[in-house]
């Protein structure tokens, strides 16, 4: 089986898909090829699962402690980083310039993150590193300017969520400080994204509540929102314990 | 303000928060046994006292907590009088962005409540400074903020990006308590909106392009190298440079974690990564001391003998 991803296996192979550009076949491919897969590997995933040992086809398990969530986080920017590298790619019908600057430095920002979290993990748990992630983007229409700024925004704000709610489970502070200073950068990024939808919804009632503050959510309900974006099965059960 | 909702997000963050209030059932005996003296007047008060009992504020508050959340709130009383001030100078701003500002202004509210509620009698004052304890000319080194909207906002981003830096420096000093480190992380990003609006206002809206000869006047939604010093540079060089030590490097920081973030990363096809974007994918923490000193520029006579920012 073709599919089968171990920690640190063919990481050039699997991240391949995610640096180039994908072409609207290959997306038809994968969604052929995986979907078998997927349901098995849906069968055979339990909730006890032992950390960074996935065994099950096309499960990556993100592992435990501070790895744990350095994985999470490396988990989300290879969605987005794919993710913003098929916008710019294929734009959608009437980019203006200045989107096209703009949703390009954001591709920028989302592969230095990629690539950042994957150096940041061999270096500090060689082995423990997760492969790089296919991308199901097969709901997203590439061509239709709301259809590819919806994402973006549920993107945006998912990962300042994250990372929100990842804080607490960060054991050691030059983490800690790391997921600070990326946070503050997808937030500038939520807020352009919204403004491009909807000027002046940069902080608006759906996402920042009456007090103020930005919404936090725990690995499960991230994990939950991102799954239909990601072809393996991602399992958090262990992240930060 | 919904008390109910407000506790239900809360829940969401914080799923003990009922257990930190007795139990689900007291929590109801006590709203309902306020019954109609619960309004919208009383209610930031009300919760204030539960959040003290909740998160147990004062004697369980480590120095080190209270010294971060303290500055934190001095810096919230900064931003909401020069908001509340700008929205209160009649053709300030434009129309159409005074709900923008509102929001904005509203915010920075949320966060001095959150902040004193948490802080109890621990708060630096007991008092909220008033207009008075300002001078957002920094002591005539800027130009009257309140004259135009362009010196309104770029003087506004320039108190953003500080808080946004100040927030990611102090984090670190509230790992101790999760529910407080969670609740800075959520007002911290929310800094972050706010700048990014900021920003995009500054360089003419959703449909402007950044001018990267003059950072200054028209910046990028975020920081890119030090943005030639932001707005004034003789007064907001330091909110996008280096802090008190090798910590705390200058937005232009392209070294994270021992790795060159410019030159191990790979760019999209077709794109080659800069320094200026290597340097904008991270913002930078500022400590406490360089933060101070970036805010004592604008406290008046009636603020230095207050012993704000000190």
């Amino acid at each position: 089986m073709s599919n089968i991803i171990k920690p640190g296996e063919d990481e050039a192979g699997f991240t391949k898909p995610l640096y180039a550009p994908i072409k609207r076949r290959s997306f038809f491919m994968y969604a052929g090829a995986t979907a078998g897969v997927t349901a098995l590997a849906l069968a055979g995933c339990n909730d006890d699962s032992d950390n960074n040992s996935p065994s099950t086809p096309g499960m990556v398990d993100l592992g435990s402690g501070d790895v744990g969530v350095l994985n999470y986080a490396y988990a989300l920017e290879q969605l987005e980083a794919a993710f913003y590298a098929q916008v710019i790619a294929t734009p959608y019908a009437n980019m203006t310039a200045d989107e096209k600057t703009y949703l390009t430095a954001i591709a920028k920002h989302e592969a230095i993150h990629r690539d950042f979290f994957k150096k940041a993990i061999d270096t500090a748990a060689a082995g423990k590193t997760i492969p790089g992630l296919t991308p199901d983007f097969s709901k997203i229409n590439f061509t239709d300017r709301n259809s590819v700024l919806t994402t973006a925004r549920t993107f945006e704000d998912l990962g300042v969520s994250a990372y929100n709610g990842a804080g607490k489970l960060i054991k050691d502070t030059n983490y800690l400080l790391i997921a600070g200073k990326i946070v503050s950068v997808e937030a500038r990024h939520a807020a352009y994204i919204r403004d491009l939808i909807s000027n002046g919804s940069f902080a608006a009632d759906d996402i920042v509540d009456a007090n103020g503050l930005d919404k936090a959510n725990d690995v499960a309900t991230v994990l939950t929102a991102a799954q239909p974006f990601i072809k393996e099965t991602i399992s958090g059960a262990n992240v930060g314990k | 303000m919904d008390l109910f909702k407000i506790i239900s997000d809360i829940e969401k963050v914080d799923p003990e928060v009922y257990d930190r209030f007795d139990t689900r059932r007291r929590v109801f005996k006590h709203i309902s046994g306020m019954g109609k003296a619960v309004t919208a007047a009383t209610l930031p008060g009300l919760l204030g006292t539960m959040f003290n009992k909740a998160y147990g504020q004062s004697s369980n508050l480590s120095t080190e907590i209270v010294q971060t959340l303290n500055l934190a709130l001095q810096l919230e009383y900064l931003e909401y009088h020069y908001y509340d001030t700008g929205l209160k100078t009649s053709g300030l701003i434009p129309s159409a962005d005074i709900p923008a500002i509102t929001i904005i202004r509203d915010d920075e509210l949320g966060h001095i409540n959150a902040l004193r509620a948490v802080l109890g009698s621990q708060a630096f004052s007991p008092n909220d400074p008033t207009r008075a304890a300002f001078d957002y000319t920094a002591g005539g080194k800027l130009p009257d903020p309140f004259a135009n909207s362009a010196n309104f906002y770029g003087t506004g981003q320039a108190f953003v990006d500080t808080g946004v830096r100040a927030y990611k420096g102090g984090a670190p000093s509230l790992m101790s308590n999760k529910a407080i480190l969670t609740a800075a992380l959520n007002i911290h990003s929310v800094e972050a909106r706010h700048s990014s609006h900021l920003r995009l206002l500054r360089r003419g809206g959703v449909s402007a392009t950044a001018d990267v000869t003059n950072l200054n006047a028209k910046p990028k939604s975020w920081i890119s190298g030090t943005d030639n010093g932001g707005p004034v540079p003789a007064v907001t060089a330091p909110v996008y440079g280096a802090g008190s030590d090798a910590n705390h490097p200058a937005e232009s920081n392209v070294t994270q974690a021992n790795i060159n973030v410019q030159t191990s990363s790979t760019a999209p096809t077709g794109l080659t990564i800069t320094a200026a974007a290597a340097s904008e994918a991270f913002d930078e923490p500022l400590d406490a001391a360089a933060v101070k000193a970036i805010a004592r520029n604008f406290r008046s006579a009636v603020g230095a003998t207050a012993g704000l920012f000190n």
